[in-house]
């Protein structure tokens, strides 16, 4: 890093919320080039987490997402490239060229491209949605009225979130899973039957253990979901929530490391002068001393802000070591969770009962603690499960001692 | 410096609270409580890291 150029221009792609964060870290911290914020929406940054709950169920107009005031965003004096994608990326070169056909040089890059939802053969089918940006929702939200029905496919979070948000709307909506439980890969046995009753008390058909096999049409737009054990679920709508996927094809001959998004080192950085924050990046997290790459709201403004710390000081680069934190608001319900639950060996019910609605868990993996999810409790309760979990704690039994 | 929150859009996550303790802390259900909202010149960083830091966009900052 002796030789370095210097820094005239930085090139943050994608203008969400890790974009956001980086760009005003660089500007926090005295960076006074050019910098251009690059996004494929045209909207000026907004935040994605109330799409599927406050946006959905009509409580907020769309402007409420707005991450910051349009004089927060001139004050950061951005030259601002909204409604054109990143289109390819030579870092020889050092530029990016956009959809629109108009290249810009850097001297530093931040990749924050964000994910796209998964999708399945038929979602371009009228009736069948998929939801990650306003658009989505305003589109979903248009359809949820009073006796409508929904089938949701996938109870992660954005299906169990959209779930509850339509039954406010009284919308009969059914729930699609495969797996013995809503996030049963994630949260374990105990929450997720939590889950499981919660939205069965609150009026949501959960199928669960079943997979959706394709979809039934009549004159062009979706009528119902066919299911693998030959079920059909009738359907005015159907929600497509099965996951996301990295927006990195427009790095695909950019020499970047990809793989299940953009590899980087425990720095953010996935090669000279070029970070990655956000649902793209996957990075080495020292402190589970695991690659992993996060799709919650916290990390992207973190991610941001670190990858951007260490771009303009590499001389004094920290790693980027979080504690990841969630949380889902389903039903009236908000669960909250530090840390990494999934590949968990093991959960136990440390606090309180799940069949009262508030209690805790905690997690192992290998022989640490390495998570812990609260449903209905103090925020004191959590924040000592965080402190316990970064100081990499070791896990003995009963569990409930880890905490002081 | 000015510190204002807008707790029905807080989202209860206590980002702020572990970024600046002596500014914010969270009632039982988790929503923000300013404890000094015009904190001292020493805290200021780290007011600033946990209005950047809200995954609500909950925390505004004024000049006085």
């Amino acid at each position: 890093m002796t030789d370095r150029r210097p820094l005239r221009r930085i090139v943050i792609a994608g203008a969400s919320a890790a974009g956001l964060s980086a760009a005003e870290t660089l500007r926090r911290e005295g960076f006074e080039g050019a910098l251009t914020l690059i996004g494929r929406e045209p909207h000026l940054p907004y935040d994605r987490p109330p799409l599927s709950k406050q946006v959905l169920t009509g409580t907020w107009p769309a402007e409420r997402t707005a991450l910051r005031r349009p004089e927060d965003i001139d004050a950061l004096d951005l030259e601002l490239r909204l409604g054109t994608a990143a289109a390819a990326l030579s870092p020889a070169a050092r530029t990016v060229t956009l959809a629109d056909g108009t290249e810009t040089g850097y001297d530093a890059l931040i990749v924050a491209t964000g994910v796209r939802p998964r999708r399945l053969p038929w979602c371009g089918t009228p009736g069948v949605h998929v939801l990650r940006d306003l658009p989505d929702a305003l589109a979903l939200r248009q359809r949820l009225t009073a006796g409508r029905r929904l089938v949701v496919v996938g109870a992660g979070f954005l299906g169990s979130e959209v779930a509850a948000a339509a039954r406010t709307l009284d919308v009969a909506v059914t729930l699609v899973e495969p797996a013995p439980t809503p996030l049963a890969h994630l949260v374990g046995p105990d929450a997720g039957a939590f889950l499981t009753r919660l939205h069965r008390d609150n009026g949501v058909d959960l199928r669960l253990g079943t997979e959706v096999t394709g979809i039934v049409t009549a004159g062009g737009r979706a009528t119902g979901v066919r299911l693998a054990d030959g079920t059909l679920l009738p359907a005015d709508d159907v929600l497509v929530a099965i996951g996301s996927e990295p927006n990195t094809a427009w790095l695909r001959d950019s020499g970047l490391r990809l793989f299940d998004g953009v590899l980087c080192d425990e720095y953010s950085a996935a090669a000279p002068d070029v970070y990655a924050a956000g649902d793209v990046a996957r990075w080495h997290n020292p402190l589970f001393g695991t690659d992993m790459r996060v799709e919650h709201r916290t990390n992207a403004a973190e991610q941001g802000m670190a990858a951007a710390r260490n771009l303009l000081h590499p001389e004094r680069a920290a790693p980027f070591a979080p504690v990841p934190y969630f949380w889902s608001d389903q039903h009236g319900t908000r669960i909250q969770a530090y840390g990494c639950l999934r590949g968990h060996d093991e959960a136990q019910v440390v606090e309180g009962d799940p069949a009262d609605g508030r209690f805790l868990v905690a997690y192992r993996t290998g022989p640490a603690l390495t998570g812990a999810l609260a449903v209905g409790m103090p925020p004191k309760a959590l924040r000592r499960w965080r402190a316990a979990i970064a100081a990499r704690t070791q896990w003995r039994s009963p569990a409930d001692s880890l905490v002081a | 410096m000015r510190v204002e929150a807008d707790q029905p859009k807080c989202v209860a996550s206590g980002q702020c609270v572990l970024a600046a303790p002596d500014v914010f802390d969270q009632d039982d259900d988790g929503i923000v409580v300013v404890l000094d909202d015009h904190p001292e010149e020493s805290t200021h960083d780290d007011v600033r890291e946990a209005a950047a830091i809200c995954p609500a966009a909950a925390i505004r900052l004024a000049d006085k």
